[in-house]
């Protein structure tokens, strides 16, 4: 009996059904976590099934490359997931032609704001130059972040690493930060998160208003092309 | 169905391709966005179908972040020792840049609309 459970273990262990499975079921506990628990943000479904999957891949022993050769197929639908944003940027195309100068302004102050709040504050906490330079493209979608990181010579995964959890803390805290500053303009909503926290931030936002999320879909795309131009400049006029 | 998603594949696909021959800092889904944006424009229409399938991408879009931060897994212990301007920089480097950059917009943007107005009016 032990036997053929452990043939089975190593069977399953070996296809990619196992992981993408568990990833799935991992997502939709996380859902009714946060759904059971009245959709409190502490609770955000990706932050919970990051946990549960971590948990389960340190108990049973798995490394990352198997849990990814399954999970890569949901990882892959990031790319064709950017190009749909086209489609609600093209519905909300009118909004966004209005309100041009006020995003073009507001997309430079908070791209440079989050630079200058990542790297400053991991200064003043103690952390060595690699470590600031791993930060400073945070709130940049993954991998135009790795990119830049690896261009001005931080470490590209844990780039990666930071960029997920900007993302995650921006889902949880940003409706705190917005209503407590009576900022209710589902334009200002939608950059806010666009710009800090990348896609996790639009998906949000998306969940809540059409209008904030197209805001926040261009904003996320925008602050990734303007942050790939200055972060470089920035570093270069530094040295 | 098949035809919307092959449209969004292509458009990847040809984001790739300018990405990799330009050498650009851009990742090939991005330029990918920017040429679709680009199309629709042009064509004026969207297909339902087109809508249908972005809907469905996007419903769904914070599942697939989850494989890319299970990857946390594999720098734990990096994390374990710069645990304090991580975590600051990332929980209070975001609510600075959340605050500011919405306070900005919903500046300007109300003065903007008024200014619209009185220019109408």
């Amino acid at each position: 009996m032990n036997g053929d459970m452990m043939q089975l273990w190593v069977y399953l262990s070996s296809t990619p059904l196992l992981w993408l499975t568990l990833t799935l079921m991992a997502y939709q506990f996380g859902t009714w976590v946060f759904r059971r628990f009245g959709c409190s943000q502490l609770l955000n479904p990706v932050l919970t099934s990051v946990i549960a999957l971590v948990i389960l891949l340190k108990v049973s022993g798995t490394d990352y490359q198997t849990y990814f050769s399954g999970a890569q197929f949901i990882h892959f639908l990031l790319g064709p997931a950017t190009v749909a944003l086209a489609i609600p940027l093209y519905r909300e195309m009118q909004a966004i032609r209005k309100a041009f100068v006020p995003i073009i302004i507001s997309l430079t102050v908070g791209s440079l704001v989050s630079i200058m709040s990542a790297v400053g504050i991991a200064w003043c906490l103690g952390g060595e130059r690699i470590v600031l330079l791993t930060l400073s493209p945070k709130s940049v979608t993954t991998p135009i972040a790795m990119g830049i990181s690896e261009k001005i010579g931080g470490l590209p995964a844990l780039t990666a690493v930071a960029v997920v959890l900007t993302g995650i803390t921006g889902a949880v805290i940003g409706d705190l930060v917005l209503n407590g500053l009576q900022i209710h303009d589902e334009k200002a909503r939608g950059m806010a998160l666009g710009v800090a926290a990348h896609g996790i931030g639009t998906a949000h936002a998306m969940q809540k208003s059409r209008v904030s999320g197209a805001f926040a879909a261009m904003a996320m795309a925008l602050n990734g092309l303007l942050t790939a131009l200055l972060l470089p400049a920035i570093i270069g006029l530094l040295h | 169905m098949i035809g919307s998603l092959t449209l969004i594949f292509f458009c990847q696909l040809v984001g790739e391709i300018i990405s990799r021959l330009t050498k650009l800092p851009i990742p090939g889904p991005v330029i990918g966005m920017v040429i679709l944006f680009c199309g629709l424009v042009l064509r004026k229409t969207m297909s339902s179908e087109l809508e249908t399938v972005s809907g469905f991408l996007h419903r769904n879009l914070p599942l697939l972040f989850v494989p890319a931060g299970v990857g946390v897994i594999k720098n734990l212990n990096i994390l374990q020792r710069y645990w304090g301007p991580f975590t600051g920089a990332i929980i209070i480097g975001t609510a600075v840049t959340i605050a500011v950059t919405g306070v900005v917009m919903q500046l300007l943007n109300r003065r903007h609309i008024t200014d619209q107005k009185e220019q109408q009016s």
